[in-house]
C-alpha cells in the first residue's frame, strides 16, 4: 500500500506542514531575539530547531546567561547546557521548576565532533505541569558527567547503563559498575567505533569456554 | 548451597564471595546468609538473578543481576533502516509486542512529520488495548501461580488465547505481531474483525469478574499480598516507576490521558488508582485496567472511521536531521523512544526507555525487611519482562 505514490508525497506536502508550525511559533521571537538562526537555510528539507522562549527559560537565562541554549524542535523543548553548569541547571529544574520525574539518562556518540564526542541527554518530566524537557550537554571523551542520583533515585541504573554502553563516567555515582554486560567485559558497545559483530572474545573464551564468533 | 556452607566455615572464602557479588559489608554476621535466586528460576519470570542477603527469613539487602538476555537492540537499530528495525522492537516486551510497535512507529512518524490516517489510529488503539488485556492476563496468571494459586493461570491463558486468535487473523502472528508500519497499518482489517472484537469483549467481561471471584476476597491471597512490597507515591516518583505500579500508589497519571496519542482522546475511560501501594492494590488496579481497556475497545470498534489504513510515507525514509522523544503508556509503564536522525536511511541512535528496567530498580526498596516468600510476590507484582529489561 505505501508503494502508491512514494515520490509525490515527500516532495510536496510535508515541507509546508513542517515549515508552518515553527514559522508560526517563532515569528514573534525572531525579530526580538538574536538573528543567529538564519545561518542554516541550506537544508530546506526539514524543520530547523527554533529558539524556545518561555518564562521558565527567562529565569534560566538570567541565572546562567550564555551557558544555556534553549531550543524547540517539532514541538519538543530542550536546553543545550555547558557541562560546567549542567548540574546546577538540573537541580534548578527539579527544585524550583517541579520537574520531579527523571524519565531517562542516555548518551549519543559523535566521534567526528572534536572535543565534544558525547551528547549526554537527560529527559525530564513534571507531573504538576505535564511538561517534558530535555537537557543536553556535550562532553569530551573521557570527561566525567555529573551524576544526578542525589536528585532522582532512578538515575542510578540509567547512569550505570550509560557507563556500560558508552564508557561515560558519572561523577558522584554511588556504585558505578556495568549493568547489562558482565563486569570483566572490555569495550563499550554503543560507541560508534565498536563493530556490530564485535565481542570481547577473550572474555567469552575465558568464561564460557567457547571460541567467540558469529 | 555449597557456597553458603563454605562461607560459614572460613572467613577468607567469605571475603571472596563478598567481593565477587559486590555486597557492601566485608563479612557476614553469624546469622546472615546469602541466597542466590535465579537466573534459572520459575518465579523470576525469565533470566533475572537476585542476590539476597538474609537474616533468617528476613531480607536485609538485595541486588539484581541483569543482562542475561542482552541482545544489543539499540546497537542493531543503528545498522538497520527505520522500517527494518520495526520488527525488532516486538522482541523487547514480547508479551506486549503491539505496544512496542505503536511507540516506535509513532516516534518515527513524528520525526518524519507524517501522521497515520484516522482509520489506522483506531485499529492501532483497538489492537493495543487488546494487547494490554493479554499482557495483564498473562501477568495475573503467572503472578497468582507464584503465590500458590494455580487456577487463575488456566483461566487467564484460556481467555488470552482469544486475543491471540484475533491477532493471528489480523496479521498472521500471535506474539511478535509486527502489526503496525510507519505511517499506519499494513493490513486492512479482515472481514468480521469488528464482530470478532465485540464477541471477545462480551466473552471476556464476565471472565474478568471470574478472576476476581478466585482472588479478591480469597483469604490466602489477601494474606500474601496485603501490605507486601509497599511503595509510597513519592518513592515511585523518585525511582521513576510508572504504569500500574505508580497508579496503585495513588498517583493518577496515565500517558493516554496526560499526553494522548493514537486515538485515545476520542474515548472515555477512567484511570484506576489504589491507595496503599501494596501488592494487593496493584492487583486491583490491573484488573480494573482490563475493564477500562474493554471500555475503550467497545467505543473504538463502534466508531472505526472509513478511509485508508496506510498513510503516504516515502518509500525510502530519510527523516530530517534532529531528535525526538516519544513515549506511550505500555501495559508496564512509560515506554519511550529517543531517536536521533542524521538525515540518512538508518537511525543514528535509538534509545529505548524501558518501563520494566526502571521499575525493577524499585525491587530493593520494596523487599527491604520482607520475607523471602514476599520477594517472589514482589517480582511478580512489578510485572517485568526480561526481554525488555535487558534489551
Amino acid at each position: 500500500m505505501p508503494e502508491d505514490k512514494p515520490d509525490q508525497k515527500p516532495a510536496s506536502p510535508p515541507p509546508p506542514a513542517a515549515g508552518e508550525k515553527p514559522a508560526a511559533a517563532a515569528a514573534p521571537p525572531k525579530p526580538a531575539g538574536e538573528p543567529a538562526k538564519p545561518a542554516t537555510p541550506a537544508k530546506p528539507a526539514g524543520p530547523v530547531p527554533q529558539p524556545w522562549e518561555s518564562e521558565m527559560v527567562e529565569r534560566f537565562c538570567r541565572r546562567f546567561g550564555s551557558g544555556i541554549d534553549p531550543k524547540t524542535y517539532l514541538g519538543q523543548n530542550y536546553i543545550v547546557a555547558d557541562p560546567s553548569i549542567v548540574y546546577q541547571l538540573l537541580q534548578m529544574l527539579r527544585d524550583s521548576e517541579q520537574f520531579d520525574y527523571c524519565v531517562d539518562v542516555t548518551a549519543v556518540h559523535y566521534p567526528q565532533r572534536k572535543d565534544q564526542e558525547f551528547d549526554v541527554v537527560w529527559i525530564l518530566y513534571s507531573f504538576p505541569r505535564n511538561e517534558r524537557v530535555r537537557v543536553k550537554t556535550m562532553l569530551k571523551d573521557g570527561d566525567p558527567a555529573p551524576s544526578v542520583v542525589a536528585l532522582w533515585g532512578t538515575a542510578n541504573w540509567l547512569e550505570r547503563e550509560c557507563y556500560d554502553m558508552f564508557g561515560i563516567r558519572f561523577e558522584g555515582h554511588p556504585d558505578l559498575r556495568r549493568i547489562l554486560l558482565p563486569d570483566g567485559w572490555k569495550g563499550h558497545p554503543l560507541r560508534k567505533e565498536y563493530g556490530i559483530t564485535q565481542q570481547d572474545s577473550e572474555w567469552v573464551k575465558l568464561n564460557l569456554g567457547i571460541e567467540s564468533g558469529q | 548451597m555449597a557456597d553458603i556452607l563454605k562461607s560459614e566455615q572460613s572467613p577468607s572464602s567469605v571475603e571472596h564471595i563478598e567481593a565477587e557479588k559486590g555486597v557492601d559489608q566485608p563479612f557476614l554476621d553469624a546469622t546472615e546468609l546469602i541466597l542466590n535466586m535465579g537466573p534459572q528460576h520459575p518465579s523470576t519470570h525469565g533470566v533475572l538473578r537476585v542476590i539476597l542477603k538474609l537474616d533468617g527469613e528476613k531480607v536485609l539487602n538485595t541486588e539484581c543481576v541483569i543482562g542475561y538476555l542482552h541482545r544489543g537492540v539499540e546497537k542493531i537499530a543503528e545498522h538497520r533502516t527505520y522500517a527494518m528495525f520495526n520488527p525488532y522492537v516486538d522482541r523487547m516486551d514480547y508479551v506486549a509486542a503491539v505496544s512496542n510497535g505503536l511507540g516506535y512507529c509513532e516516534a518515527v512518524e513524528k520525526l518524519l512529520n507524517v501522521e497515520a490516517p484516522p482509520r489506522a489510529q483506531w485499529v492501532r488503539t483497538i489492537l493495543t488495548e487488546l494487547n494490554r488485556i493479554a499482557s495483564h492476563q498473562l501477568w495475573l496468571g503467572t503472578h497468582a501461580l507464584d503465590i500458590g494459586a494455580i487456577t487463575p493461570l488456566f483461566y487467564t491463558f484460556r481467555d488470552r488465547e482469544e486475543i491471540l486468535k484475533i491477532f493471528e487473523k489480523y496479521c498472521g502472528a500471535r506474539l511478535t505481531t509486527h502489526a503496525f508500519r510507519i505511517g499506519g497499518c499494513l493490513y486492512e482489517t479482515y472481514d468480521g474483525f469488528e464482530q470478532d472484537v465485540k464477541k471477545f469483549c462480551d466473552f471476556v467481561t464476565p471472565k474478568v469478574d471470574e478472576y476476581e471471584t478466585l482472588l479478591t476476597t480469597n483469604r490466602i491471597w489477601l494474606e500474601r499480598t496485603k501490605g507486601v512490597g509497599v511503595l509510597k507515591a513519592e518513592d515511585c516518583i523518585d525511582l521513576g516507576v510508572t504504569g500500574p505500579v505508580l497508579r496503585a500508589s495513588g498517583v493518577k497519571w496515565d500517558l493516554r490521558k496526560a499526553q494522548p496519542y493514537a486515538a485515545y482522546k476520542n474515548f472515555e475511560f477512567d484511570i484506576p488508582t489504589g491507595q496503599n501501594g501494596d501488592t494487593y492494590d496493584r492487583y486491583l488496579v490491573r484488573v480494573a485496567e482490563m475493564r477500562q481497556a474493554l471500555r475503550i475497545i467497545r467505543q473504538a470498534v463502534d466508531s472505526i472511521p472509513e478511509g485508508p489504513i496506510m498513510g503516504k510515507v516515502p518509500k525510502v525514509m530519510k527523516p530530517p536531521v534532529g531528535e525526538i522523544y516519544h513515549s506511550i503508556e505500555a501495559p508496564k509503564g512509560e515506554l519511550g523512544y529517543f531517536i536521533v536522525s542524521d538525515g540518512s536511511t538508518q537511525p543514528y541512535r535509538v534509545r529505548v526507555r524501558p518501563p520494566s528496567f526502571v521499575n525493577l530498580q524499585a525491587l530493593s526498596k520494596m523487599v527491604e525487611g520482607a520475607l523471602v516468600a514476599d520477594v517472589v510476590a514482589v517480582i511478580g507484582t512489578l510485572d517485568i519482562v526480561l526481554g525488555e529489561v535487558d534489551r
